[in-house]
């Protein structure tokens, strides 16, 4: 690997693994909820909320980047207060990266987990029911272990599309070297210099192949867990 | 006792139904298909809101619309095997059995996870998955997973109806097993007469949303409501008689019905066994002195009660034979010649060895149970 690939292309591709991991991490547990909500909640504005919910697949990820540096910038109405109260900053870090990723692949993942709990068997809650099982309990045991396909295929995809995000990421935490430059940067930036070619060319095929890998190793997984859920 | 009172509107369809029943005891909920059996049961598990109504258990409220009180089903200990058995795809047979029993925990336990096991006979599933199971073995699991919850009442919708013939063969020895080793109290519900008829102590006659009539199992033999939903050839008194005298040579045993005794094909059911019998009113035969010569072996003595039109050609006589009361089907012409009218003294005979279908149909008898629910 290293002979073929060098310093810059390895670091692209470890800043771009972490920035994906960490949107993951970050955003799963609150696309369960949402995916939740707009499933089983009734409450007013939830048509507006949807629609919100789904506003970064249809948006110019700049136009994302954007709007999140005026909410989170060092200088943004929420973001200067979390830098003078908190010392977080978000702008112009890796974690700002990984927020940019998080908002644009959230989408996909609420949609993915949204449609396995859509595909459970309400009975079985009922059943659940009557065999003693209070709400939450009912969840834990029987309901999030059945959306667990969509789950794992959720967070899969949002994973591989979260390694190749590019305009928000750009847009909100720049391109720093080492920081947020994650492969696609990295290859907008090789493209950019005039002896690049060759260095743009290996990142085409690395983002390639990872992508490839990706949604391989989801459907596989996905596989696996329907077959152990006896489906 | 069960007593339940409830009101629900569903479209077109308005339920208003009201009985109750012994407990314990196997409650026979019986009716046509859309006649409003399940919604029916779903309010009492707490599963359906009704629109207003009551429904108490053993002097517990458990739903009173009027003071606003519903437990939530999670809160009622009511077991419900459901007609698709539900099992828990994601959970092995021992994970679905100990479900309800691990959420029962701060309870005190009338039945053991090793007891429903044996009982069920599951004990070669535990390991299996609920996809790895036959309809019937299903249904045992779900059976086992409702009384390891330690219900108080256990609820029944139609749990063979999905099941054919001889899967049904496989599961209803069970629960005849269940209801005479457990007091547990439960409500059957089924669209099959001889389902309800083998296990029910007592039952209720659901029509269009309405009870229609509601008693003891052979009371309600008896009764022209229960004739009006029954096809004709189903129609007959219910008893229970005690095994007095067992042959086993000739596989037959001889039953004390009332004051008389009767002759009938049973083998495996020792001395003191209380068996049920239907006796098809199509296939009694009446005649207004003793008769000799006939190959008929069964004649019990007994006085004309009523006698009343059948919708299906003929008459209904019905005997009192000593305390039970035996329907016989005749024609009218056979009335008129035999001048039957209450009061005179018949002899219902019967065939002694028959096949299922026939004169008998024979069922073991509900029996006193010896574990109950706390």
């Amino acid at each position: 690997m290293t002979g073929l690939f060098g310093n810059a292309e390895l670091d692209a591709l470890r800043l771009s693994l972490a920035v994906a991991a960490r949107s993951v991490a970050f955003s799963l547990p609150l696309a369960v909820l949402t995916a939740w909500l707009l499933t089983r909640a009734r409450f007013p504005g939830r048509t507006l909320f949807d629609a919100f919910v789904h506003l970064p697949l249809v948006l110019p990820p700049v136009a994302v980047g954007y709007v999140l540096l005026l909410l989170l910038g060092t200088r943004g109405l929420l973001g200067g207060w979390l830098n003078a109260h908190l010392g977080i900053q978000l702008a112009f870090t890796t974690a700002g990266a990984a927020l940019a990723t998080a908002v644009m692949t959230f989408p996909l993942m609420v949609r993915a987990i949204r449609l396995s709990l859509e595909n459970v068997d309400r009975g079985l809650e009922a059943a659940a029911r009557t065999l003693g099982a209070r709400p939450l309990d009912r969840f834990l045991s029987i309901t999030l272990p059945l959306m667990l396909p969509g789950i794992l295929a959720g967070a899969v995809t949002a994973f591989a599309a979260g390694l190749g995000e590019f305009g928000a990421v750009i847009t909100f935490a720049a391109n720093i070297p080492g920081v947020t430059r994650t492969l696609p940067l990295a290859l907008y930036t090789a493209m950019q210099s005039p002896d690049g070619d060759a260095l743009a060319l290996r990142l085409a095929i690395l983002s390639f192949v990872l992508g490839l890998a990706g949604l391989l190793a989801a459907e596989l997984l996905v596989r696996r867990v329907r077959r152990l859920l006896g489906r | 006792m069960l007593r339940v009172c409830l009101r629900k509107r569903r479209g077109e369809f308005t339920l208003a139904a009201e009985f109750s029943a012994p407990t314990p005891g196997v409650i026979g909920l019986f009716g046509r298909s859309g006649s409003g059996k399940s919604t029916l049961i779903d309010m009492i598990a707490g599963l359906l809101p009704p629109d207003e109504g009551e429904v108490q258990l053993a002097g517990t409220v458990l739903t009173d619309t009027r003071r606003g009180i519903a437990v939530p089903p999670e809160q009622r200990r009511i077991g419900y095997v459901f007609q698709d058995a539900r099992l828990f795809p994601h959970l092995s047979v021992v994970g679905n059995l100990r479900y309800g029993e691990k959420r029962a925990r701060n309870r005190p336990h009338y039945v053991r996870f090793e007891e429903v096991v044996q009982l069920l006979g599951l004990g070669t599933l535990l390991a299996r998955r609920p996809h790895e199971l036959s309809g019937g073995e299903r249904q045992r699991v779900a059976l086992g997973r409702a009384l390891l919850a330690q219900p108080q009442l256990l609820l029944l919708d139609e749990p063979l109806a999905s099941l054919d013939v001889a899967r049904r063969e496989e599961v209803l020895p069970y629960l005849e097993t269940l209801r005479d080793w457990l007091s547990v109290p439960m409500v059957y519900v089924s669209h099959q007469f001889e389902e309800v008829l083998r296990l029910a102590t007592s039952l209720v006659l659901l029509e269009r949303g309405a009870v229609l009539s509601a008693g003891p199992v052979g009371e309600m033999s008896l009764r022209p409501e229960l004739r009006s939903v029954l096809a004709p050839e189903l129609v007959g008194s219910v008893l229970d008689g005690l095994v007095t005298a067992v042959d086993a040579a000739s596989g037959t045993a001889e039953l004390a019905i009332g004051s008389g005794k009767l002759q009938v094909s049973l083998e495996g059911a020792p001395v003191g066994t209380r068996v049920r019998v239907q006796l098809l009113a199509r296939d009694i035969i009446l005649a207004t002195q003793p008769i000799q010569g006939l190959s008929v072996r069964n004649a019990l003595l007994g006085t004309v009660t009523e006698v009343s039109a059948d919708e299906s050609a003929g008459v209904l006589v019905k005997v009192d034979v000593g305390g039970p009361l035996v329907l016989a089907r005749i024609t009218e012409g056979a009335r008129q010649a035999l001048r039957l009218a209450p009061g005179d003294a018949v002899w219902a005979l019967a065939k002694a060895v028959s096949t299922r279908g026939h004169a008998f149909r024979l069922f073991r008898s509900p029996g006193p149970p010896s574990r109950s629910p706390s």
